[in-house]
């Protein structure tokens, strides 16, 4: 409601101001609220914290008791200590697990970093149908994983595979290759299939890398005599290294903690000779019922991780100093 | 105020069923010999594996609206891969929710024993009317003297061979022993046409192999009292080492990688010359025959035959079938309806018309069905299958078929075992290997 009051000097005309109502006051008191910052802070974070709590510190909080406890299938858990982490530590299967999951992070990512970076160099030329072809490299990174997967099993079908009859009928071969049959060979074959898959990420990241980079500094190279290699080495690749750095790391997570692939390629085997830790751990929690090891074999995942995320952060941290 | 609307349909059930029952009494409902139409509503979900023969999941899809209309309420199954049915099981105990019915394999009813309802109250009468259940029940669907699983049927499994193969390298008759077995499948191989045995990790094949094979030599993995591991013996590493040289001279070694289907589509396809199997093979490319040929153009499913048990060991002759029973989920809201779908799904006139469909794939799980007129009617290769659940062992043989014998064929050591040993690990150290994983499953 608005009414004149009588005011200021002299003959000035009465100014007209709004006196507060009872909806005033409320509102002036969330405008208030809403202006202290530690109130709005939290206002702002509190669905995310929420969320976050919800879905990854709750399941997470459960993982570390259930890997502390006796719990199983439809049983009441019990604290048991560390019993299952040295359980999982004294089994062989769980230490060929652990080391096939350092051997297929370690080479995949490798892998998937030198092909990436080669596909990002040669898309961050000009050439005819350029769209198309970024695009079409993204395939492997769309298609859902079991898919994919389950047609590279059929690739490496112990009988049936396309590549063993090709190489077969082109005389490359006179008996089959034992893509899944031999531990070794399913090992190099799961690699292949996560490089083929993981490859599009990095190369679509380091190309957006690649075109921050200024191209005076290509021409100023040049113009000083640097070869393409010398370019690279002393322009692209200092330059790019901080979103290599991050790739890397957010690959060797996911790596590290791969469970499709392996589950639909060879399930574990042969006798458990492709087992990585998160299919190994489903196996024991999920399938056999035992959730007290299972979540400690799976928690075992997390110091390996947390050491090669905080090496990798810490020199992206001084590149960025630097 | 929640108003639920009473359809026409539900309206007439409901008072049609009271109205009989009050001026009919439970006299009248006795007379009538068949269970009343209770409109129970709600809705029962059981979830069972694909199985082997299509027409077997069919069936039971046209009869789950009969069976929604015999208990009032709708009744809906789901087909899942088999080796995905223990996970599912877990999520669901845990989480405490899920299918009300979910079959079971094996005995793993004493692996989730404590998320599983008596049902003996449903079981003991219908085994009592049927004969009797085979005895691999009482000791897979059987704890503590409590059914916590139904039986509902047993798959049988033979050597599916090729006759005309084995006729052609002189073999007139199927091997009586393993060493026969041997210089037949070399000579197979030899010719292309090895022998088929899947040694992966997958449900049935490899363990419907390797236990039994375990015992032909005089193996097992504890002993009578089920606490004390005795893989470690003479008769364990003469087999593994028996099956080292039988696995390079006789036997296609993809089978590694294999799972329950690749022996199946291999033997279509002509790969193979032998296998281990249900009589899936047999029933399906009769079914298919105009697919599924010869390499002479000739429908393959006559020239299949079957031998009723792998050859013969020192120490003997043996088999392990696979038992399935439904088990109902103690989470369940609908246990009763869950017991009254088992016992419709049990009456003879339902049973039946499944059993037939699979044509000796699946027998029954009680000895009546034996004497199904059925058996009359079905070729002389599925015969072996009529009398075949008597034969079974289990798990955990000589000991009980416990929790812990689940848990070693859960984590697959026994086909491990032999897996290990025919990519080159040394017959002893393989058999050490079982040992020290046995002896923490049993001893830890």
């Amino acid at each position: 409601m608005k009414k004149p009051i009588a005011g200021g000097a002299g003959s000035a005309a009465p100014v007209e101001v709004a006196l507060p109502h009872s909806g005033t006051s409320q509102r002036r008191a969330l405008t208030g609220l809403l202006e202290n910052e530690r109130f709005l802070a939290f206002v702002l974070l509190a669905p995310t914290v929420l969320l976050l709590g919800l879905f990854i510190a709750y399941p997470f909080v459960m993982g570390v008791w259930f890997s502390l406890s006796d719990i199983s299938v439809g049983n009441p858990a019990h604290f048991v200590g560390l019993r299952n982490f040295v359980k999982a530590w004294n089994d062989s299967i769980f230490r060929t697990a652990f080391w096939n999951t350092s051997f297929y992070t370690f080479w995949a990512t490798i892998f998937k970093l030198a092909l990436g970076m080669w596909l990002a160099l040669l898309l961050n030329r000009h050439f005819r149908g350029k769209r198309i072809v970024r695009a079409s490299m993204l395939l492997p990174f769309i298609v859902p994983t079991v898919l994919s997967t389950f047609a590279w099993r059929w690739m490496f079908d112990p009988t049936f595979s396309v590549l063993n009859w090709t190489l077969y009928k082109t005389g490359f071969i006179v008996a089959k290759l034992p893509f899944l049959s031999n531990g070794d060979w399913a090992l190099w074959c799961a690699i292949a299939v996560n490089t083929w898959r993981g490859m599009p990420f990095f190369a679509i990241t380091l190309l957006a890398g690649l075109q921050t980079i200024n191209t005076d500094l290509h021409e100023a190279a040049s113009l000083d005599g640097a070869n393409g290699w010398k370019r690279f080495w002393h322009v692209t690749w200092p330059l790019l290294k901080p979103v290599t750095v991050v790739v890397v790391v957010f690959s060797i997570i996911q790596t590290f903690s791969d469970f499709q692939l392996i589950y639909v390629l060879t399930g574990g085997g042969p006798a458990n000779s492709t087992h990585l830790l998160a299919t190994y751990a489903y196996q024991i929690g999920v399938a056999t019922g035992l959730l007290g090891e299972g979540a400690a074999i799976s928690l075992c995942m997390l110091p390996v991780l947390f050491i090669v995320v905080w090496i990798q952060l810490r020199y992206l941290r001084r590149l960025e100093g630097a | 105020m929640v108003c639920r609307e009473l359809s026409r349909r539900r309206f007439v059930k409901v008072t049609g069923t009271a109205a009989a029952v009050a001026t009919m009494g439970i006299e009248g409902i006795l007379s009538a010999r068949r269970a009343p139409v209770y409109a129970q509503g709600g809705k029962l979900h059981i979830v069972r594996w694909v199985d082997f023969i299509p027409e077997a999941d069919v069936e039971l899809k046209r009869q789950a609206p009969e069976a929604s209309k015999a208990l009032g309420a709708e009744v809906t199954f789901e087909f899942i891969n088999a080796n995905d049915l223990q996970p599912r099981i877990t999520a669901a105990i845990q989480s405490g929710s899920g299918a009300d019915i979910i079959q079971m394999l094996w005995n793993w009813p004493h692996l989730y024993a404590n998320g599983l309802v008596d049902v003996s109250d449903v079981a003991e009468p219908i085994g009592k009317a049927q004969g009797g259940f085979y005895d691999v029940f009482e000791a897979s669907a059987k704890v503590a003297g409590r059914w916590l699983a139904m039986p509902h049927a047993v798959i049988g499994n033979a050597v599916a061979y090729r006759r005309s193969w084995f006729n052609e390298i002189g073999a007139k008759e199927f091997p009586k022993t393993w060493e026969e077995y041997r210089e037949v499948g070399k000579k197979l191989k030899a010719k292309g046409k090895p022998i088929g045995q899947a040694l992966g990790h997958s449900f049935g094949d490899p363990p419907t192999f390797v236990y039994p094979f375990l015992w032909d030599f005089g193996g097992a993995e504890v002993d009578a009292s089920g606490k004390k591991v005795a893989i470690n013996s003479k008769g364990t590493i003469e087999s593994v080492k028996f099956l080292q040289s039988f696995w390079k001279d006789a036997c296609d070694e993809g089978g590694l990688a294999w799972d329950d289907t690749n022996n199946n589509r291999a033997f279509h396809a002509g790969e193979i010359s032998a296998t281990l199997n249900g009589a899936s093979i047999y029933i399906v490319a009769k079914r298919q025959k105009d697919k599924i040929k010869d390499d002479k153009g000739e429908p393959l499913y006559q020239d299949i035959e079957h031998a009723a048990l792998m050859p013969k060991g020192p120490a003997g002759q043996f088999a392990l079938y696979l038992p399935f029973q439904h088990s109902i989920m103690k989470y369940s809201k609908n246990q009763k309806l869950a017991k009254d779908f088992l016992k419709w799904l049990h009456q003879d006139a339902n049973y039946g018309k499944w059993f037939e469909v699979n044509e000796g794939y699946s027998v029954g799980a009680a000895k009546k069905w034996e004497d199904h007129p059925m058996w009359a009617k079905v070729d002389k290769p599925l015969q072996v299958f009529r009398q075949a659940a008597r034969l079974t062992r289990a798990f955990g043989h000589p000991g009980p078929a416990s929790a812990k014998a689940t848990e070693a064929y859960t984590k697959y050591v026994i086909v491990d075992m032999y897996a290990k040993a025919v990519q080159g690990t040394k017959a002893e150290d393989a058999v050490k290997w079982a040992e020290g994983e046995l002896k923490k499953i049993y001893e830890g």
